[in-house]
């Protein structure tokens, strides 16, 4: 796959910007990955009802396991001023650490009822940090569907980490963004191979490998929705490396290719790393490009991995993008990707999901890359549909899960075409 | 405050969208942040509905808040009526919009539309699920329904079936089966199916069939005030309540109860030698009150069980709960917190559940068999299959969910038989199940460290196994409790050491064991 830019890419494209109907998660959602990461973390949410019951539906429908998350629920005596709202949340917290020793980090997530009650919550993480410090560190951050939405949980839950992050003035290199362990191990292996180092991640699995920042400090995001803990590390000091985000063979070699020049690593040390990979990742995507390519793609705003992603099906699927829609486009960021995703799609910000749906259904892509709300309505009107989830969700950055990520999609056509067997005869 | 890991009923305005999304023609208007959208997925997931719910949510986020959300609602209202049309509207609030005050329903009745728009006041810090859909559908009632010459043979509606309620789909079908045996015709059935248009002729059946209290006994009420209709009492789940069923029906409209039973199979079944081994296996019910009031008595008189305990998570349901439990001179469990629940089932160690999606997962960590009778539900409560609880097909439905968690009878037999051969043995677990299964624990103490420090098995605090002045297992006696097949080790296991500690008894013995195992005989 080339690395050469396209004629024009998208990178100056008008957005589409509709306000109306956003059906999209809310920063809540982003605690079922986050406490599987950390495991020695635990989410406080302050909310309703509505927010254990969304917990429970997301999770619900994927892994109803044990949780190390749980909502504090508002009743009508906080609301009304009977009971103190911050005595209860203490209250409620020393019960908890008390049962869950093995608890080191304690996340108070904010909803939309607390915002709109305006309950403190740094207020109150500060306070109960100052009872539970040593053991316990209490951060604040807010997943309310009014601030936050889907994977801007896990950039407020990071950012919020920052500020209290060790200072260091050594020369390091800081992953952001929660992967699963065995690819975050894959991608340590490389930089390893690359001679990159010390390499810290954040979020580290246990609060005791926390990374220290500084003026020093290097960082690249393996995930683009994080932009306000991008800037919470720019205010660090700390130097952000951009590029194409490590979806596919070709973005994973742009990200590395970032890293490795920074660390002025010779390009014949970069190639004996990645040649075998890259061989590897595009012989993966290979198989699957047969089903994808020349087929149309339509994405619904979910993620904000929306662009890396079709730039990954446009250049090494074959794929042809007619409209990629994300809650929320922050250029710095998408810029590397957006100047390598060919132009002709439709870029869109926000949402107004009815008229989303028209231009859908006048559109009709081959796949439409769409929550789980919409996707059995639109497969019941005959268009094959991705869950836009299960790509947060399933492990498809790097090298070794290229094909893998590019099966995610070729599921939904492959199992098509069984199905349309029966049909034919 | 209070801390809920996992929830029996989602906030009253999912109630809501369940009667919403159970009817046709009709539209919800809801006022909420982004992120409410979630509940879509229940349906559309859960369910498997092919068609998105008919709710409009406004969405608003944080900037909209210092501006205008009044107007964002407005506007949500008007687009949705020029987009599709419905023959009539609800609108309500979520639990922040709640906070804010708009007042959808004035808002609502400002635009003027042409259709009935009936206001919803949902308290969402107070009120959950099942209120939430009571009194949707009630509200929606109230506004449609007027007096109106009855039809002019004996007809009724069935009232209290909703989305994403379990097994609503086929009970609906199978009582109208039932109610055609006796030659009554179903003039509505809501709010599942109907139409705001049907929904104004319900007026024309002669009685109301009440399906489900939980969410169509204030509609019933209303009705039988209002147009005069009796409504049934007695829910159809079982033999037993069936045939009450028709004789109420019968009473009410003067037609004749006998109805042909010849589809029934679940006496027969029960009654066949096979099911021998059902006698007197102790069982923990757990769910929505109506329908676990209806499973304490099959399980009681139909199957042969004996019920150990029972409960609902339903507090509107406490009364009738607590009598039907001190009928089966038990006290109810009435709460909605998961934790109590799997405590009182880790306490009485039952060799089955019958519960909700929960208590199925309680099954799992406890390792005791569970079936599914009743809501909060998963995605396999919604079989392809026609699988209703109510009527005489429900019954039979009943039999077979009940019994596929266990061993088979026979096979039951042959690993006490056959218990000490190396190959045909009982860690193997039910033959006719893929997944090996787990052996009954132990002692509860190495359960929660066997799950990974789950929050909810040490807030369980479960009851120490070797408390000082407890009997203690002699090695002989724990080799030969070990050859105690698995699904009834954990109740020997308890037996012996009651018997033990009512003898006060120091150590167990191989002979304390058999001494217990006669005591107990049944």
């Amino acid at each position: 796959m080339s690395l050469d830019t396209p004629a024009r890419g998208c990178r100056e494209t008008p957005v589409l910007k509709q306000r109306g109907q956003r059906e999209v998660f809310c920063g809540l959602t982003g605690i079922i990955w986050l406490h599987r990461k950390m495991q020695d973390a635990f989410f406080l949410v302050v909310g309703s009802r509505t927010c254990a019951h969304l917990l429970q539906a997301a999770a619900g429908v994927m892994i109803f396991a044990e949780p190390r998350f749980g909502t504090a629920i508002l009743e009508e005596k906080d609301l009304a001023g009977l009971a103190d709202a911050n005595t209860e949340l203490d209250r409620e917290v020393a019960r908890l650490l008390a049962r869950r020793t093995d608890i080191r980090q304690l996340f108070l997530v904010g909803s939309c009822p607390s915002e709109v009650i305006k309950l403190d919550l740094a207020r109150a993480a500060e306070r109960l940090n100052g009872m539970h410090a040593p053991h316990v560190r209490v951060y604040n951050y807010s997943g309310s569907g009014i601030e936050t939405t889907f994977t801007q949980g896990e950039d407020a839950c990071l950012a919020a980490m920052v500020p209290s992050l060790p200072a260091t003035t050594a020369r390091e290199l800081l992953i952001v963004g929660a992967l699963p362990d065995v690819v975050e191990d894959q991608m340590l292996s490389l930089l390893a191979d690359l001679g990159v180092g010390p390499v810290r991640t954040l979020p580290a699995r246990r609060s005791s490998d926390m990374p220290a920042v500084g003026a020093n400090t290097v960082f690249a995001l393996v995930q683009p929705f994080l932009g306000d803990c991008h800037a919470a590390l720019e205010r660090r000091g700390a130097r952000h490396l951009p590029a194409p985000f490590p979806f596919g063979e070709e973005g994973t070699t742009a990200w590395l290719q970032a890293i490795a020049t920074e660390f002025g690593i010779p390009r014949d040390r970069f190639e004996a790393v990645t040649a075998a990979p890259r061989a590897r990742a595009q012989k993966a995507v290979a198989v699957h490009r047969a089903t994808l390519a020349d087929k149309s793609v339509f994405f619904f705003p979910d993620s904000q991995l929306e662009i890396p992603l079709a730039r990954f099906l446009a250049r090494e699927c074959g794929m042809v993008p007619l409209e990629v829609g994300t809650p929320f486009l922050h250029v710095a960021l998408m810029g590397p990707d957006l100047d390598l995703l060919p132009e002709g799609p439709v870029i869109s910000e926000g949402q107004d999901v009815d008229l989303q749906l028209d231009r859908v259904r006048a559109a009709r892509p081959d796949l439409t890359i769409c929550g789980l709300g919409l996707a059995n309505p639109l497969e019941a009107e005959g268009l094959a549909t991705k869950w836009a989830i299960e790509l947060v969700f399933t492990p498809v950055h790097f090298y070794e899960q290229a094909g893998d990520l590019a099966g995610l999609f070729s599921r939904p056509l492959r199992r098509r075409a069984l199905l349309s067997q029966e049909a034919a005869e | 405050m209070k801390l809920t890991l996992w929830t029996y009923e989602g906030p009253p305005h999912v109630g809501a969208m369940r009667v919403a999304t159970g009817m046709k023609g009709l539209h919800y208007v809801l006022h909420a942040p982004q992120g409410d959208t979630y509940a879509d997925l229940l349906f559309t997931m859960i369910e498997r509905r092919n068609h998105r719910p008919p709710v409009t949510y406004t969405t608003f986020q944080a900037r909209d808040l210092g501006a205008d959300t009044a107007n964002l609602f407005k506007s949500a209202a008007r687009d949705a009526y020029d987009r599709f049309h419905p023959q009539a509207m609800i609108v309500g609030a979520s639990c922040t919009a709640e906070l804010i005050q708009d007042d959808p329903g004035g808002l609502a009745e400002a635009l003027d539309l042409p259709i009935p728009v009936i206001p919803l006041d949902l308290p969402s810090y107070q009120r959950k699920e099942n209120f939430g859909a009571d009194e949707t559908f009630l509200q929606i009632v109230r506004a449609l329904v007027r007096p109106m010459t009855r039809s002019e043979g004996i007809s009724c509606n069935l009232l209290g079936a909703t989305g994403l309620g379990f097994r609503h789909r086929d009970d609906v079908e199978e009582v109208t089966r039932l109610l055609a045996l006796m030659g009554i015709s179903v003039n509505v059935a809501a709010p599942m199916g109907a139409s705001p248009a049907d929904i104004a002729r319900m007026g024309a059946a002669h009685f109301n069939v009440l399906l489900y209290p939980e969410t169509g006994e204030s509609a019933a009420r209303h009705l039988e005030r209002v147009c005069g209709q009796p409504y049934t009492k007695v829910v159809p789940i079982g033999v037993g309540a069936t045939r009450d069923f028709i004789h109420e029906v019968a009473g009410l409209t003067g037609v004749s109860a006998k109805v042909d039973e010849r589809g029934l199979r679940l006496p027969w079944w029960a009654a066949s030698v096979d099911s021998t081994y059902l006698t007197g296996k102790r069982v923990f019910i757990f769910g929505d009150a109506t329908h676990v009031m209806a499973a304490a008595r099959i399980a009681a008189t139909e199957i042969g069980f004996e019920v150990v305990g029972m409960g609902c998570y339903n507090r509107e349901f406490a009364r009738p709960m607590r009598a039907a439990a001190k009928a089966h001179g038990l006290e109810a469990l009435i709460t909605d917190d998961y934790l109590e629940v799997e405590a009182e089932i880790a306490r009485l160690q039952p060799e089955m559940i019958l519960g909700t999606q929960m208590e199925r997962h309680i099954g799992k960590r406890l390792g005791i068999p569970c079936a599914v009778i009743s809501s909060p539900v998963h995605v396999q409560d919604f079989p392809a299959r026609y699988s209703p609880q109510m009527g005489f097909e429900g019954a039979n439905v009943i039999f077979d969910t009940w019994i596929h968690p266990l061993v088979m009878g026979l096979e039951e037999h042959l690993l006490t038989m056959f218990r000490e051969d190396f190959e045909f043995h009982d860690a193997a677990g039910a033959s006719h199940h893929g997944a090996k299964a787990t052996p009954a624990p132990e002692a509860p103490v190495e359960r929660a460290e066997a799950s990974g420090g789950d929050v909810s098995a040490r807030m369980n605090e479960p009851v120490p196994q070797t408390v000082a002045g407890e009997p203690v297992w002699l090695a002989d006696a724990e080799k030969e409790l070990r050859k105690i097949p698995f699904f009834v080790r954990g109740k020997a296991k308890r037996n012996t050491e009651k018997f033990a500690a009512d003898k006060g008894l120091g150590a167990i013995s191989v002979e304390t064991l058999y001494e217990a195992k006669a005591h107990y005989a049944r």
